[in-house]
């Protein structure tokens, strides 16, 4: 299954893109373990996603949490707490 | 009770006066109007700063902020609400975003525009980054605004999932 990642503020500058599309590894089924297998992708991942506590995700443009299966999603974004206002 | 509502995500400079005044022109049903408009400071802890650019996350921020209009309009007898919120370089001075809304009385109008307010805080997908003179840095979220949010406890938005 390809499924497009979105990636913003210094998520998306740790991993030194804004976005690309991946399949998702049998055994990878939630949010949370798309982090882990992604913090293992090399040194720009592990420094985006080493600590997966500080990151937030969407799944096709509304909030998730990581322990939500990634299921038939399209877009999963990840992002640090958000800042607006 | 129909609430008129506009979400608006642009680039552009906006001007609060003349968007609030739309929400009471031609109509006698209003009579309280909020405006809150969140400005550019010119120090960001203590230090100057030259600039804040604004990320966000086109779609989302639209569909997000409409999800808190929406819940909005169901808790309180709203007549009208705008969120306009800017993207990209803001120098200080400039607004960056603003939030009215309007009703028959007061107390929906205040309790509303603090309601969308906390929840754009801590769920709409933007991020701020400050122009320093040593460099950019990305601005951290508050726990205060994450618990300012909370005390809503809504139906609504990411909370759904918790």
């Amino acid at each position: 299954m390809t499924i497009k990642l979105r990636y913003f503020a210094w998520v998306r500058e740790r991993v030194g893109k804004p976005d690309e599309d991946i399949e998702v590894p049998s055994g990878v089924a939630t949010v949370g373990e798309l982090m882990v297998w992604l913090a293992s992708r090399g040194e720009e991942y592990a420094h985006a996603f080493g600590n997966p506590k500080v990151i937030r995700a969407a799944i096709d443009r509304s909030h998730v949490k990581p322990q939500t299966p990634i299921g038939k999603a399209s877009e999963i974004a990840f992002f640090p707490p958000m800042t607006g206002g | 009770m129909t609430t008129t509502s506009l979400v608006r995500i642009q680039r552009e400079p906006f001007d609060a006066a003349t968007e609030a005044g739309k929400l009471t022109r031609g109509r006698t049903d209003v009579g309280a109007l909020v405006t809150f408009t969140g400005v550019c400071r010119g120090a960001e802890a203590g230090e100057p700063i030259a600039a804040l650019t604004l990320e966000h996350y086109p779609g989302m921020a639209e569909a997000e902020i409409e999800r808190y209009v929406a819940e909005a309009a169901e808790r309180w007898p709203l007549l009208g609400v705008t969120v306009i919120h800017r993207h990209g370089r803001i120098v200080p001075g400039e607004d960056i975003m603003m939030v009215a809304t309007a009703s028959s009385h007061r107390q929906a109008a205040f309790a509303a525009a603090e309601f969308l307010m906390d929840y754009l805080k801590t769920c709409a997908p933007f991020w701020k980054q400050v122009e320093k003179a040593d460099g950019k840095i990305w601005v951290d979220a508050k726990t205060t605004d994450d618990v300012a949010a909370e005390r809503w406890a809504v139906t609504a938005g990411r909370h759904a999932a918790e």
